[in-house]
């Protein structure tokens, strides 16, 4: 009951302070630059080179206190030993050129970045084309959508009941292993099979992502103009041709986002390798790997923080050109 | 030889029809304007003919073939539509090389075929530029061109000037005109609602209207010789005015008594039986003249537009019915609120009875042969409408002026 008071109360503070910050501030603006008078003109210019910082204040503020202020703790963090009492430099960072789990991680994550966004932006954009021209669409949307609403922990234990393994003779519990076994096969071990389970553990991020890629692309491909698809077909394209040589390069655009955006998704991929084998069986990922140093057994921070700044660097430039592509898009 | 032919073809929705008993053959060589008010299903005809509408009913040959179920590609026609529709990922030439590549011409051939189209629309300097950066005229270019790189039998238009600036619309409108010149046995196909363009462009138009073809003919026969009110007035601009009316005395020359008071003989010839019949007067704007003797018209000016060339005058625009509108060549200050009698000559008369010409009553007319007009009046020689009958249509009033300053 005292918990039902503080959420409502928090939730009552927050939207009032919000609204008195916004409201009191404005009020205390022209209350000093008053707009009338003889400097009105003076005083509604200067107020209006305020007023922006007056509201941008608090979000700024607060994105300064929880994303630049970590950013360059975890920098300097990583310069620091395992509890962070010595300075040594960046002997994290050749530690991490040196290990071979590290080498492992960026490998698996490089594999994850040449497989998942091609994959889920290909599906996707497949979804999306299918789905237009058949009646029952909508429902194939929704349910090619759904996926979206999982979190990636649920989606992960949902995929470990796949590939579950009982002995063979027991009773298969995991849905693969039956159909193999169906088939007469043996039940197989699947997320220990060296190399493969890497991409056992991709097709899930593939199954979540394929979604999102086709309301985007769906929407994109509505957006062409009918007449350049008639005009195709009176040229006597296939329809391949116009699929291949009209509308795709038509929203190359959004392809590209698309593809940016799951591919800063697989980047930092954690949640699905961390609940399916943590790591194990060489399917290691740079952000388990990190939450391993940072927080299994004897925390290194020194280590863990300098993993995260590789991590942060490999997908800046991508977020670049990502949002560099959607606004693109936008004009 | 590329007769286009339409037999009873029809297109519904449903169970809404569009169109229906489209009955029409396109010559080979033929300007053909299809016109008609929005929504009169003109864009669908066109449409149906290039396969990107299926045929409901009916049959439609392209060179004595039946093509109804033919893909568009394979029926030999080439469509440029209103928004252009290029592909904006490609050059000016490969937009026009597509279908050449798509048909698995060699790289040489379609080289061949884009220069030679590049050249002949005077696109030459743009051809490897991206659609975006050009101005809607050339735009409109590269789609024609598309269609000319293909040398396909019929040209399909789909009111491709309507997208273009007023200036823009005659230069490229002469352009079309030109083309059509320059390939004179190509038939081509063209859908507007602009009237200048059809009456410009046309060999024969094709009016539609409410799901059928209205009339199909020259375009000084459906201006002169319009089959019903509807052509009568969609023709022409301003609209021709109905004045209503009964039939008083038949022959050669019918006389019609109208409901004002006033009487009007026609030049169309009625049979005896038609005395006392109710038919509407159509008197075009242009064909209205002042005078002081007998008038089909009176009545005071409530607007007057005056455009220079012309000054419009607007009878009775807060009646509910339309407005009364006659165009006077010249300039005419101060008619504003004046009481101004107006008549026309008897061959410029038009007669209908419940909607349709009398003219078409016992089939159609013997052959349509062009009204010459007189010399006109702004030469400075008599400034009388066609046909004017001197002895019974005394000058003008009100001469035209020159400019007000």
């Amino acid at each position: 009951m005292e918990l039902l008071w503080l959420a409502v109360s928090t939730i009552a503070i927050g939207v009032f302070g919000c609204v008195a910050w916004f409201w009191g501030s404005n009020w205390l603006l022209d209350r000093a630059y008053p707009p009338k008078g003889d400097k009105a003109g003076d005083n509604i210019r200067r107020a209006n080179q305020i007023r922006p910082w007056l509201f941008l204040g608090p979000a700024l503020i607060f994105l300064t206190m929880y994303l630049v202020y970590p950013v360059l703790d975890s920098f300097w963090r990583s310069l620091f030993n395992s509890n962070g009492s010595r300075f040594v430099g960046t002997d994290n960072y050749t530690w991490l050129m040196r290990d071979a789990k590290f080498r492992e991680s960026m490998l698996n994550n490089m594999l994850w970045l040449l497989v998942v966004p091609v994959l889920a932006t290909l599906f996707g954009l497949l979804a999306a084309q299918l789905t237009d021209r058949i009646k029952w669409g909508n429902i194939g949307k929704s349910l090619i959508f759904m996926p979206m609403a999982i979190s990636f922990v649920g989606a992960g234990v949902i995929w470990k009941f796949i590939y579950e393994y009982r002995a063979s003779g027991e009773t298969q519990i995991g849905l693969l292993n039956w159909i193999v076994t169906q088939f007469g096969g043996e039940p197989q071990i699947w997320l220990t099979l060296p190399g493969w389970n890497n991409f056992f553990l991709m097709i899930v991020l593939v199954w979540i992502q394929t979604g999102f890629a086709m309301v985007i692309l769906s929407a994109a491909l509505r957006g062409i103009p009918e007449e350049t698809i008639e005009a195709a077909i009176l040229d006597g394209a296939s329809p391949l041709q116009v699929f291949f040589k009209i509308k795709v390069p038509q929203i190359m655009g959004t392809i590209a986002v698309v593809w940016t955006t799951v591919t800063i998704v697989v980047l930092k991929v954690f949640d699905i390798v961390f609940v399916m084998t943590n790591g194990q069986w060489g399917t290691q990922v740079l952000a388990n790997l990190m939450y391993d140093w940072m927080f299994r057994g004897t925390p290194d921070y020194g280590r863990g923080s300098a993993i995260a700044i590789v991590l942060m660097i490999l997908v800046t430039p991508i977020m670049v050109w990502n949002i560099y592509n959607a606004r693109k898009e936008v004009r | 030889m590329a007769d286009l032919k339409m037999t009873n073809v029809a297109k519904a929705y449903g169970d809404v029809n569009v169109l229906s008993n489209i009955d029409l053959t396109i010559r080979s060589g033929e300007f053909i304007v299809f016109v008609g008010p929005s929504g009169c299903g003109k864009s669908t005809l066109l449409r149906m003919i290039a396969g990107l509408e299926q045929i409901t009913a009916g049959e439609l040959q392209i060179d004595g073939q039946v093509v109804n179920d033919i893909p568009p590609s394979q029926r030999g026609i080439a469509m440029v539509f209103q928004s252009y529709a290029l592909y904006p990922h490609m050059t000016v030439r490969d937009n026009m090389a597509f279908a050449l590549k798509i048909a698995g011409q060699s790289k040489d051939q379609i080289r061949q075929a884009t220069d030679r189209a590049g050249k002949m629309l005077q696109l030459t300097p743009y051809l490897d530029r991206l659609p975006k950066a050009l101005s809607g005229g050339q735009r409109q270019r590269v789609a024609i061109g598309r269609a000319i790189v293909r040398d396909p039998k019929v040209y399909l238009f789909d009111e491709p000037l309507s997208n273009l600036d007023a200036a823009l619309r005659v230069a490229t409108r002469i352009e079309i005109a030109q083309l059509k010149a320059s390939m004179p046995d190509r038939t081509m196909i063209y859908v507007t609602h602009d009237q200048t363009e059809a009456m410009t462009l046309a060999d024969r138009i094709v009016v539609l209207a409410g799901g059928g073809i209205a009339q199909v003919g020259a375009p000084l026969e459906l201006y002169e010789r319009p089959v019903n009110e509807f052509v009568a007035q969609f023709i022409g601009s301003p609209a021709m005015n109905l004045l209503p009316g009964t039939v008083r005395t038949t022959g050669p020359v019918t006389t019609v008594a109208l409901d004002g008071g006033l009487e009007a003989e026609v030049a169309i010839p009625t049979r005896p039986e038609d005395e006392g019949m109710q038919v509407n007067l159509g008197v075009r704007p242009e064909d209205m003249r002042e005078t002081d003797g007998a008038a089909v018209f009176e009545g005071t000016v409530d607007l007057t537009e005056a455009l220079g060339e012309v000054t419009l005058l607007y009878f009775g625009t807060n009646a509910e019915t339309a407005p009364i509108i006659a165009k006077l060549p010249g300039i005419h200050p101060g008619l504003n609120g004046r009481r101004v009698r107006l008549t026309a000559p008897p061959n410029a008369l038009h007669l209908f009875h419940e909607g349709q010409s009398l003219l078409y009553r016992d089939g159609p007319p013997p052959p349509y042969e062009v009204r010459a007009a007189a010399p006109s009046g702004s030469m400075g020689s008599t400034p009388a409408a066609p046909g004017d009958d001197p002895d019974r249509i005394e000058d003008g009033l009100i001469k035209p002026q020159g400019p007000v300053r």
